[in-house]
């Protein structure tokens, strides 16, 4: 073979390597992505049921209710719309009320949004970011995570 | 005082750290020997310098000094030695801080034991590393010092994070610390070859150690952070494709690939160019993490820090480092020489497939985490990215490369011969398909792509063996011969055998875990019994006990098999007063590779508990693989080729034995 020829199979079994990987890639972010939505969102775009999102925001005041059998129902709100959430599982240590919250599922006919998945990767100084933007867009920002900034900001420089 | 001179240290470094960027680099310009020679004792100052630095901040941790914004954030009295130690770099201050003094450690490694390096490239090698040291340090002085004061003190700190109050947090961040900005080196390396121009495989040689030695520690980083997510996240889940879990996966699948690379590089004096970019692009891949992690763009556990002019600073950085020393590359390759010729069917041309595909398998992953960041940046829509993706697309991938993993050492280099090796693979091959069709046939109906993975995860290690056995010549030599050959072989040999084998092991254990696990999630009263494959887990009853910061709840589970007792699990929820958090300490109980894994949800006002259990088959081989992995990057590292460092005149080799 000579150089050239080595050449083009390097560099063609390069593009079909390539040529593979954008096509998973591809592939894979039709079917696999989910997008995130607020409450105010779900209204607003009136997304359609059945369809897989991340439904986001804090969780109302007084309205967790356990059932049997680990069925928890709660509402999300963002302070302007609120979605009930229906969920069978085992919540985060870090679920509570009044506190951030990610969940992962489908609204059904009824406009009640069934949950498979909670999420709450957050302490009660961290809170999801996709909340905390929308909440501060929205106004309803209790600088809770500020404070810690805030003491931060009394230091003064050796 | 203490914290003040923890600041000045810092301070000194800085300028020392300017001078080690400046004056070797204009005496290595003017081949002035003299000037060169300051690399040395500045890099090794430099590093002094930042331990007193480090020290200091330990110090305060350990005296619990709450006048220090640090501390107080971050630690409490009351808190165990180990925590408050390993709480010094469980924030973003401390551990910017630890990041810098393992990049100083590494430049003073360099000066130290590269006795044999030639003066200049060791010049080179050292300013460059000493610009990513002033880079970083400003970093930490400009907007994350963590030496800042309170003022009035306050009577007691905030504590650490309870799910960072365990041992992991002592040993994960400095193993993948080591590792991602070990990767500097080879970078300084890369860099320090373009300013001069030359490269030869003597680089190679010098380059490939402190790439292993990175990689090992990488490898075990992300294998015991890995671990820690599994045991202590109480889920059972042992890799998300969490952002920051994909910022030292990015690198390490570079590093891998740069390992490979430079074998050929060191053999045969080809890939060059290619090589050098791997090394740019390898530490590139820590940066952006460090970019990821630090900036606190993403929504993820380990994103402590929360604000943007760290970000700003960062991606500053990182435009100037990874931009800088791409514009280098692309204005001084084309000046290096070309190397070796070789046939596409070939150990180098098997090597260039398999950078070819952990590259493109990285870029995939590359794509999945950075895609959600540049969607919401063009559009504002908000978008995850999760397992899904990532299984569809870097499965695939690396599947492939794995089918292709047996061949490369069996060929030959220059000009290999297929369909020999082929011939040569038949029994391994044979023993993947018998045992491919024995989980089919076991798993009837079940997932296809089960068996495929399992039958590709034993021909890589039935691969593994045949190589060893073909060197050592087993079965056409007396077998006394063939025990004295595998002996007498040399250690890298023996090196990337076991990394195969250690990879075809993992991909074993994470085929069982995700395929055949089972999970079962039930209430429970104290006297209830659940049963999950065969296992039945009797609770017993629950008390409470104190910790030195905490208090514990713990549960008691009896579990049986059959009739026969097997052990006590004893699960329990920690509450810690002083954050008001409580976390959950999942029980694990191995059987064989196998683990029994229990876990606990909410306590319900009626007195029941909600129970997660878990059946993990093979679990432990994830880990255990990674183990002989990283035992084979060890071996290879004490390869004596390697540790006599300086490049010999090539020696003719024992004919039989095929180069390594």
């Amino acid at each position: 073979m000579t150089r050239k020829q080595r050449r083009l199979v390097l560099i063609g079994s390069a593009l079909a390597v390539l040529v593979l990987a954008v096509g998973l890639v591809l592939t894979a972010l039709k079917d696999s992505i989910v997008f995130f939505n607020s409450p105010t969102d779900v209204v607003e775009k009136q997304v359609a049921p059945g369809a897989r999102i991340r439904l986001g925001g804090l969780v109302q005041e007084g309205s967790v209710a356990r059932g049997d059998n680990l069925q928890v129902r709660f509402a999300v709100t963002d302070g302007r719309n609120t979605i009930p959430v229906a969920y069978q599982g085992v919540l985060p240590d870090l679920f509570r009320e009044g506190q951030g919250v990610v969940t992962e599922g489908a609204l059904d006919q009824t406009g009640t949004f069934k949950a498979d998945n909670v999420l709450a990767k957050h302490d009660e100084n961290y809170m999801p970011r996709e909340v905390a933007d929308r909440l501060k867009q929205q106004g309803h920002w209790k600088d809770d995570a500020g404070k810690k900034t805030g003491t931060a900001g009394k230091g003064i420089t050796p | 005082m203490i914290p003040e001179i923890g600041h000045y240290a810092l301070v000194l470094a800085l300028a020392l750290g300017i001078v080690q960027g400046c004056v070797p680099f204009y005496g290595a310009q003017r081949n002035d020997p003299v000037l060169m020679g300051m690399a040395v004792p500045t890099a090794v100052a430099q590093f002094a310098f930042i331990g007193i630095s480090f020290a200091a901040l330990t110090a305060a941790y350990v005296g619990s000094d709450f006048s220090v914004v640090n501390v107080f954030e971050n630690s409490h009295s009351l808190k165990p030695l180990l925590y408050k130690i390993s709480g010094v770099w469980g924030n973003h201050e401390g551990s910017m801080l630890l990041w810098v003094l393992i990049l100083a450690l590494f430049g003073a490694l360099v000066a130290l034991f590269g006795g044999n390096l030639p003066l200049t490239l060791k010049a080179n090698v050292l300013s460059v590393q000493s610009w990513i040291a002033v880079a970083f340090i400003l970093f930490i002085l400009v907007t994350s010092n963590p030496f800042l004061r309170l003022v009035p003190a306050p009577g007691e700190g905030r504590d650490l994070n309870p799910l960072l109050q365990d041992p992991g947090l002592a040993i994960h961040p400095p193993l993948l610390y080591v590792g991602y900005v070990g990767l500097s080196i080879s970078f300084s390396f890369a860099i320090a070859a373009l300013i001069e121009g030359r490269i030869d495989a003597a680089w190679a040689r010098w380059v490939r150690p402190w790439t292993l030695l990175a990689w090992i520690f990488l490898t075990l980083g992300i294998s015991m952070g890995s671990y820690w997510a599994y045991y202590t996240l109480g889920w059972g889940g042992w890799w998300f494709w969490d952002p920051v879990e994909n910022a030292s996966f990015m690198p390490w699948l570079i590093a891998t690939a740069l390992l490979h690379s430079a074998v050929v590089m060191e053999k045969r004096n080809a890939l060059k160019i290619w090589t050098i970019l791997l090394a740019i692009l390898a530490f590139s891949l820590s940066l952006i993490g460090t970019f990821l992690v630090r900036s606190g763009v993403l929504t993820s556990v380990h994103a402590f820090a929360t604000d943007p002019t760290r970000g700003v600073f960062i991606l500053a950085l990182l435009v100037l480092f990874i931009g800088g020393a791409l514009a280098l590359f692309a204005w001084r390759a084309p000046m290096l020489k070309q190397g070796g010729l070789f046939a596409p069917v070939s150990r180098e041309g098997a090597l260039v497939l398999n950078n070819l595909f952990l590259i493109t398998a990285c870029m995939t992953v590359f794509v999945g985490t950075l895609y959600p960041l540049a969607l919401e940046a063009l559009t504002g829509e908000k978008i995850s990215v999760g397992a899904p993706f990532f299984n569809a697309t870097f499965g695939p991938l690396f599947l492939i490369l794995l089918l292709a993993v047996p061949f490369g050492p069996l060929l030959a280099w220059k000009r290999g011969d297929l369909p020999g090796v082929a011939q040569r693979l038949m029994a391994a091959a044979g023993i993947a398909l018998v045992v491919m069709a024995g989980t089919f046939a076991i798993l009837w109906g079940g997932p296809v792509l089960a068996p495929l993975a399992i039958g590709i995860a034993v021909f890589v290690i039935a691969g593994a063996f045949t190589d060893l056995a073909e060197r050592a010549a087993i079965a056409r030599v007396p077998l006394k011969t063939s025990f004295r050959r595998a002996a007498g072989l040399p250690r890298s040999a023996w090196g990337s055998m076991l990394a195969h084998l250690g990879l075809g092991l993992t991909l074993i254990g994470i085929v069982g875990e995700t395929q055949f696990g089972t999970e079962r999630i039930a209430e429970m009263k104290p006297g209830q019994t659940i049963s999950i494959s065969g296992y039945d887990f009797h609770f017993d009853g629950m008390t409470t006990q104190q910790g030195p910061n905490y208090s514990d709840q713990v549960t008691r589970f009896t579990v049986r098999r059959g009739n026969d007792v097997v052990g006590v699990m004893e699960p329990s929820k920690r509450t810690f007063p002083s954050r008001s958090t409580t976390r959950t300490e999942a029980a694990l109980m191995g059987r064989g590779f196998t683990q029994l894994y229990l876990s606990l949800g909410d306590l319900s006002p009626a007195g029941t508990i909600a129970v997660r259990v878990y059946h993990k088959p093979l679990v432990l081989l994830i880990w255990l693989g990674t183990i002989v992995m990283v035992i084979g990057g060890t071996l290879s590292l004490t390869d004596r080729r390697l540790r006599v460092g300086a490049p010999k005149p090539a020696r003719g080799k024992p004919a039989m034995q095929p180069a390594e």
